[in-house]
């Protein structure tokens, strides 16, 4: 309590408590800062897990990479089950612009494709390229940028992207996809996020405090890259031990010769709060601007990346590692020795918990991610990924499973919590009653899903999953109302078509009547009167003729089977008539269709096209028919020899 | 280990609903205690029927809507309505009274909507002018103060809930029960309010004898809940400002035509009681801060009306009442700018 009343009557400002005169002022200055809506101050337990420094965790015996560990489509594998792969090659491509590659995180084999438990809040199992390591470890060849400041922008972008990373804080977004912004300087800010607001979750802290360097030369490429006016490297203040030293490892580069311009670099720290590392937030705090409800953070001239992000650019650009490892906090009650380890991609969190001591016994649900927004694994061979930053072992006294939801007294705790300004208490009402414009009127689409309105509330709702829910069924009616207007589309087309069509009948039916009346005007009767009543008369016939055509067509033109019909009538019609003639069409046609079919198929086969049978079978059809018409046609012939037709 | 699919948040804040309910009860003592020292034991008879009626009544609907009646009675929910209730009634209410005004608030204002958090009315508040309407001679037949009963002997504590389960409506003898200062202000047209408090005891410094204890009593509860950050500042605050600035406009210099003075309105009656326990409650209230202060003010400015223009000598609970049912209206026209919204 006492320092909460302290963190509210200290000034707002960057002030580091470690030694402040040892940095030149254009790295420490005082600034301002602003402060989000609500918020929450759940217990932190991050102390447990920050006792020891950073842990290799090894190499498991077997590795499992899924295929999508991003936003956006999933890579593709360019590799097959028996191939022999090496530390850091590319064994899938990305798909498209919005997707990453996935790398081999040590060298061994490729021993399945294949459906796997994925660390998904859905608990499905996905695609997932499966290596047994070697455990030799060995490297494919590398070859590092030497000096990244020469390198021009989409240079730098390949490499990112070819690296396969994706946002680490959690979202897992394609970083070289995000930083690709369209000018030079169209970035203003630069936001580097070491906020890491979650309870628990300490591997951003522990990177800060062991690895500064690497953040810097990270830090480093971003602003050769973005060439930003600033950057603020923002971090809560329960980590100030680690400003000092970021602070020393961004004073050995020169940012104003990286950006090509006065770029203001600062770490600023801010009262602890959660959900402050939450990205829009995060911008509010640091730049007292709001994200714009459905823009990005590019749309104000702010790019904002993670810490973990930055390290695996340096990592990438610098050493020729492609994004293969993370650092992922292993903590809770029920592990013995809670700590930080730099992990392989793909390693099984049952592997990880061996090493600390893992107390199944007593653990009560396992959560990938943090208390606040993490998930439960219902496997624990599920695979570390590039977004999983923390395992969470708690025990049942540590986070007790949720009592029976009590009713809303609308209490308001929620709203008063809520980082978005939205009301959760009435969404809550709204979800329950599917009132679905309401839910949009009241700005579900704005909430984050950072649960601290379920945190606060006393009668234990479950509120944000009541939002999932709600937001999946809006976007569900969007699908099926964009359907329904395309089907309405299509109708109105085909309506403004058949009728157009009438129209042109019409017109020419009508140019057909004034040709013929000018042309019997031209035979110049003797007696005009006599002249002009049969040409009513002829016309008036015309007309009931033209309106009989008209009709068939019409309904035979609306109508396919109407249509099939009535062209089955006229051949029947010419077969009586000329039965010899009937036939020898008939010959005719089916020559045609075969030798199109015939066409189609070389066509085919030279595509080598996946329909190659359906071809084959349409033209042996053909040539079977060919073959029955062509008999029909000779044995009446033979027939009519023998005896006169009967008819 | 168990692999349980629970959805985040998996950290919870240790407050319950039943928790909110029992500060609640618990910041009513300062005012009981304040109101039993200034009417006797009338107010504790009261609060003692009411609970047991209210939880018999509250367990009875949930055993008829097929619902374990304890995990709801469990919410407190019940409590706090018969609390209040048994506050708001006259102290050595009959137990008759008692029991049809919680049935109307239990039953028909609470149960009948769906249960807890789905009222749109205060039940208390249903259940007391249900009463009011119902039986004005019992509803505003006040106890005297004890300090100016003088000859007179108050009922000990049995004898209250003799008199209250007798069922008789005060046996007593005359000059037991007072006209309350609030009454005597809406009487008078010829005093000026230095006179009428030189003629009546009742006035006492500033809100009445023994009310001004009462509601100092409530004021002191109400600013625990505030510092427990049970609500916000935003609906008492705003009841007790429009409140203030309306007997402050027609204070009238004290004149014979005066509606008495903002400290009178503030310190007497049910102010303090309806600004810290009635409008605050969530449930029948606006949502938003910016709601809940416009609810305050309204019920404030209700309030004065009634007591200066109305047929009632106080006016909390048909104030409250009449906000309840603007409250949706006031949710439609407060909703807070959303992060990124213009």
């Amino acid at each position: 309590m006492l320092t909460k009343i302290l963190q509210t009557l200290s000034p707002a400002t960057a002030i580091s408590p470690v030694q402040p005169e040892r940095y030149s002022p254009s790295i420490m200055r005082m600034r301002k800062i602003w402060d989000i809506h609500g918020g929450i101050h759940p217990p932190e337990n991050k102390t447990q897990s920050l006792g020891e420094r950073i842990r290799q965790a090894g190499i498991p015996a077997q590795l499992i990479l899924p295929l999508s560990q991003h936003i956006g489509a999933a890579a593709v594998p360019i590799v097959k089950v028996g191939d022999q792969i090496l530390k850091g090659q590319c064994i899938a491509r990305a798909e498209g612009l919005v997707s990453v590659p996935v790398h081999a995180p040590s060298s061994g084999c490729v021993v399945a494709i294949e459906n796997r438990p994925i660390p998904h809040p859905s608990g499905l199992d996905d695609l997932c390229i499966v290596i047994d390591t070697d455990g030799h470890d060995r490297w494919r060849e590398r070859n590092p940028v030497e000096n990244f400041a020469s390198c021009d922008k989409q240079t730098l972008l390949g490499i990112i992207r070819d690296a396969g990373i994706a946002g680490m804080g959690g979202a897992g977004f394609p970083t070289g996809f995000k930083l690709n912004v369209r000018d030079a300087r169209e970035i203003d800010t630069l936001v580097l996020n070491g906020t890491e607001c979650e309870p628990y979750i300490t591997s951003d802290h522990a990177l800060m405090r062991e690895r500064a360097e690497e953040i810097a030369e990270g830090i480093a490429i971003l602003a050769q890259l973005l060439q930003p006016r600033e950057i603020l490297l923002g971090v809560e203040d329960n980590k100030l031990d680690v400003v000092a030293g970021l602070q020393s490892a961004l004073q050995a580069h020169d940012f104003n010769a990286l950006s090509q311009r006065d770029c203001i670099v600062e770490v600023v720290t801010f009262p602890t709060k959660y959900p402050s590392g939450g990205e829009k937030q995060l911008i509010e705090i640091l730049t007292g601007k709001q994200v714009p409800s459905g823009r990005l953070p590019a749309d104000l001239g702010i790019v904002c990346q993670n810490l973990g992000t930055a390290v695996a650019i340096a990592d990438a650009v610098l050493r020729d590692i492609p994004l293969i490892s993370r650092i992922t906090t292993i903590t809770g009650e029920a592990v013995d020795r809670p700590c930080n380890l730099e992990v392989l991609l793909g390693t099984p969190v049952e592997y990880l918990l061996q090493q600390c001591g893992f107390r199944a016994g007593e653990n009560n649900r396992l959560v990938m991610g943090g208390p606040m927004m993490g998930f439960a694994l219902l496997d624990t061979r599920v695979p570390v990924i590039k977004t999983s930053n923390c395992i969470l072992a708690p025990t049942e006294a540590e986070l007790p499973k949720p009592p029976a939801a009590q009713p809303c007294i609308r209490c308001g705790f929620c709203a008063e919590a809520c980082p978005a300004s939205l009301l959760p208490q009435q969404l809550y009402w709204f979800a329950q009653g599917k009132e679905l414009e309401k839910l949009e009127q009241h700005n579900i689409a704005d909430c984050i899903e950072c649960g601290a309105c379920s945190y606060v509330c006393p009668s234990n709702i479950p509120l944000v999953q009541y939002y999932r829910a709600a937001k999946a069924e809006i976007r569900e009616r969007d699908r099926d109302m964009q359907q329904a207007e395309y089907a309405k589309q299509r109708f109105d087309a085909r309506q403004e078509r058949l009728q157009r069509l009438e129209q042109e009948k019409q017109a020419a039916r009508k140019a057909r009547q004034a040709k013929a009346a000018a042309r019997s005007k031209q035979s110049g009767d003797a007696d005009p009167k006599a002249a002009a009543v049969a040409a009513a008369l002829a016309r008036v016939e015309a007309k009931k003729v033209e309106a009989k055509k008209a009709q068939a067509a019409n309904s035979a033109e609306d109508d396919p089977v109407q249509r099939a019909l009535l062209k089955r009538k006229a051949q029947q019609q010419a077969e009586a008539a000329d039965p010899q003639a009937a036939l020898q069409q008939k010959v005719d046609s089916a020559k045609a269709r075969l030798e199109k079919a015939e066409t189609r198929l070389a066509d085919a086969q030279a595509e080598n096209s996946e329909h190659l049978a359906a071809f084959e079978a349409a033209v042996q059809k053909g040539r079977e028919k060919l073959a029955a018409a062509e008999q029909a046609l000779a044995q009446p012939k033979e027939k009519s020899t023998d005896q006169p037709a009967s008819n | 280990m168990a692999l349980t699919r629970i959805t985040s948040p998996h950290a919870h804040a240790k407050q319950s609903t039943s928790q909110v309910m029992l500060w609640v009860a618990l910041a009513t003592l300062p005012g009981v205690a304040a109101m039993t020292l200034a009417f006797g034991w009338g107010t504790i008879t009261n609060i003692v029927l009411a609970i047991a009626f209210g939880t018999a009544l509250e367990a009875l609907a949930m055993a008829l809507r097929k619902r374990p009646p304890g995990f709801y009675l469990k919410d407190y929910s019940a409590l706090v309505t018969a609390l209040l209730l048994g506050i708001a009634l006259p102290p050595y209410s009959a137990w008759w009274i008692i029991l049809l005004g919680m049935f109307f608030a239990i039953i028909i204002a609470k149960q009948l909507y769906g249960g807890m958090g789905y009222n749109p009315f205060n039940p208390a508040m249903v259940g007391y002018v249900v009463l009011l309407i119902s039986f004005p001679v019992e509803m505003t037949r006040w106890a005297a103060p004890l300090p100016l009963l003088g000859e007179v002997q108050a009922p000990g504590l049995l004898q209250s809930f003799g008199i209250a389960i007798g069922g008789s409506t005060f046996p007593i003898v005359d000059g037991f029960t007072m006209a309350t200062p609030l009454d005597l202000v809406r009487q008078n047209s010829a005093l000026m309010i230095s006179d009428l408090k030189e003629e009546y005891a009742q006035f006492g410094s500033w809100g009445g004898t023994g009310w001004e204890w009462a509601n100092g009593g409530f004021l002191i509860g109400g600013l625990l809940l505030l510092y427990k950050r049970i609500y916000t500042w935003h609906a008492p605050l705003g009841m007790l400002f429009s409140l203030a600035l309306l007997s402050a406009i027609f204070y009238d210099g004290g004149s014979s035509a005066s509606a008495g003075s903002p400290l009178l309105h503030l310190f007497s009656g049910a102010t303090m009681l309806g600004a810290w326990f009635i409008v605050t409650d969530p449930v029948s209230s606006a949502v938003s801060n910016r709601g809940r202060l416009l609810f305050g003010l309204g019920a404030g400015a209700l309030v004065f009306i009634i007591r200066k223009w109305g047929n009632y000598p106080d006016a909390v609970a048909f104030a409250v009442l009449l906000m309840n049912f603007i409250a949706p209206l006031l949710d439609h026209y407060t909703q807070p700018r959303t992060y990124g919204h213009t």
